[in-house]
């Protein structure tokens, strides 16, 4: 629940953006998942998601051995050369420059977590230090967290402020907002955080669902509350922001349900990896397996596309 | 007042849940006198890939659980069909079998399941060993499921067939994916309902029902599969050898042409486990 001072706030933010009907979105994003797509096109899409994984590991127990590997998968995801490389590795800070060594003068970008990931809950000293030290680094791309604090008490020119000062922080490095959409509640405050964050934001700087590490993540229903928000600012302003869905995509089925949610809400434009990435750590597998059941016609087992010891 | 009629829609067990295809089709069965009885599902192989995803979530579970609990968990099945025996007669004797034939199949069936609940955990004892060594070491071999096993039932024998194929696969902690007879698809429907309500974990043993000119191709080919067992005619069988070998999987053929006698006792025991396990050998220093 949205603490009681804020209400106010709150109203006035949405009067100006407009609410969210939110069984409308539930109707339009359940028709995205009927869309018969296919041969051809089907492969197309999947390489076209595979060019938008930003391949993430966000794990306490992340070794520079392991980012090593992450990066070959990432420059070379499968032996046929026709799928192509991935669109970024996401590490946290500390990672960035292991990360940096082997993809370095590649099409693959480095992407660092930043500002107290996930919680976001340092002094903002603390966070700004961080992103000056992942961008010191290497880091071309930086994924922040919004502070939802500020955020769910009303306080929004805080929240802004500490945008802009991130952003500042970053120099040239792209910048990813994570609103952390499972602690919004509401579509009406996905729309307005996602409206918040653009206000400050440079073309090609992101918009993104969440952590991944809250139980509840992106789904197709708050992308598509966020791609229209990206739409909506961009008839505005002509600004155009990059989208990326983050945690809970697993599978190559999901990833084309998105992707028709872009291709029908902002069109073409939107289909490549520098307006749209998945943030995903399993996905890539999926997909990889799917587009070698395209080129065999045979099912494939998933312990051939995975790091995994099980194979059941 | 003329009651109103309700027939049933029978539905394929998948992953412990009754579906319908994906594809929505269906086709009819008739009894011995050939009037419509019920539509089965016609499955597909997105069905078939379906069930292989179900089959693999639930195989690391059941080949955790204790060689003791599986054969438990077989006798109990045994139990269900002991006492459904008359329900699934009457399913097989829609068919050409006669009520007394259909009673003395469910019977059999019956006593493979507990055939192989027995085999449950000593089928380990007989197959692994010791094996003599010139080294300081033990040397075992032990073995392992092979994971997801593919099933093709014959027609003859519509549930002792299944079964038979079926029970010595899972009792060693394989899954299975089975596609029933194309002729009389309504004894394994029946037998999923029984399976529902006995211990197996749901997963462990998916049944498909449709046409075998449509899915053996996707039997033969789908490399999750690990090993297939099938009554097979001579260009099922080929087709079953050819994808087996451009999968890397075992396949293990009856000829469908051959008249055989499931009621024997030929078709039940440790051969027919062995067939579907794999063996791991492995050296350990003596004393340390």
């Amino acid at each position: 629940m949205l603490a009681q001072p804020s209400q106010a706030a709150f109203r006035r933010l949405l009067d100006e953006i407009g609410t969210v009907d939110a069984v409308g979105v539930e109707e339009r994003v359940a028709k995205f998942t009927s869309r018969s797509i296919k041969k051809a096109s089907k492969v197309k899409g999947l390489a076209t998601a595979v060019s938008m994984v930003d391949m993430t590991t966000l794990e306490g127990k992340d070794t520079p051995g392991k980012i090593a590997s992450l990066c070959q998968k990432a420059l070379r995801p499968s032996e046929d050369p026709s799928v192509p490389p991935v669109a970024a590795v996401c590490v946290y800070s500390a990672m960035v420059r292991h990360a940096k060594r082997h993809v370095a003068g590649t099409a693959v970008k480095v992407a660092s977590v930043a500002t107290a990931f996930p919680s976001g809950q340092t002094g903002l000293r603390t966070r700004l230090a961080e992103v000056r030290a992942a961008v010191g680094d290497g880091a071309d791309e930086i994924d922040m967290v919004i502070n939802r604090g500020a955020y769910l008490s009303g306080d929004y020119n805080r929240v802004k402020d500490e945008i802009c000062a991130v952003l500042e922080a970053c120099g040239g490095s792209a910048l990813k907002v994570i609103l952390e959409v499972g602690e919004l509640e509401t579509y009406d405050s996905i729309r307005a955080a996602s409206f918040l964050a653009m206000s400050v934001l440079r073309p090609g700087d992101f918009i993104k669902t969440s952590t991944g590490k809250t139980t509840s993540n992106a789904t197709l229903g708050n992308t598509q509350v966020m791609i229209e928000a990206i739409r909506d600012h961009f008839l505005d302003t002509g600004i155009a922001i990059s989208m990326k869905p983050a945690g809970g995509i697993r599978t190559a089925k999901q990833a084309l349900h998105y992707l028709v949610a872009v291709k029908e809400t902002l069109g073409d434009a939107w289909l490549t990896n520098a307006r749209y990435r998945f943030g995903a750590s399993s996905l890539l597998n999926d997909l990889l397996r799917q587009l070698e059941k395209e080129r065999t016609g045979a099912y494939q087992a998933p312990y051939y596309f995975s790091e995994t010891a099980e194979s059941y | 007042m003329n009651r109103l009629i309700v027939t049933k829609t029978p539905k394929v067990y998948i992953g412990g849940a009754f579906v319908r295809s994906e594809s929505g089709r269906v086709f009819p069965v008739k009894d011995a006198a050939g009037a419509f009885f019920a539509n089965v599902p016609q499955c597909t192989r997105k069905d078939l890939r379906n069930a292989v995803e179900a089959a693999a979530k639930a195989g690391p579970g059941w080949a955790r659980r204790t060689a003791y609990n599986r054969g438990q968990i077989l006798y109990r099945l045994g139990e269900m069909l002991e006492s459904r025996s008359s329900e699934m007669a009457e399913a097989i004797a829609l068919g050409a079998a006669g009520r007394r034939a259909a009673l003395r199949e469910v019977v059999a069936a019956v006593d493979r399941l507990i055939h192989y609940a027995g085999w449950a955990d000593k089928y380990e004892q007989v197959l692994g060993s010791v094996n003599p060594v010139s080294s300081p070491h033990f040397n075992f071999t032990v073995t392992e499921p092979m994971g997801i096993v593919g099933v093709v039932a014959p027609d003859a024998a519509p549930l002792l067939g299944l079964v038979s194929l079926i029970a010595p696969a899972i009792t060693s902690g394989n899954t299975v994916v089975a596609l029933a007879s194309g002729t009389h698809p309504y004894p394994a429907v029946v037998f999923g309902e029984m399976l529902a309500t006995s211990d197996l974990p749901g997963g462990v043993v998916n049944l498909l029902t449709g046409f075998r000119k449509e899915l053996i191709p996707t039997f033969a080919t789908h490399t999750h599969l690990r090993a297939i067992t099938a009554v097979a005619d001579a260009a099922e069988r080929k087709a079953l050898r050819l994808g087996g070998a451009d999968s890397v999987k075992r396949v293990r053929l009856v000829k469908a042409e051959d008249d055989t006698d499931w009621f024997g006792d030929a078709e039940s025991g440790l051969y027919a486990i062995r067939d579907l396990i794999e063996f791991k050998t492995t050296w350990h220093p003596i004393g340390a």
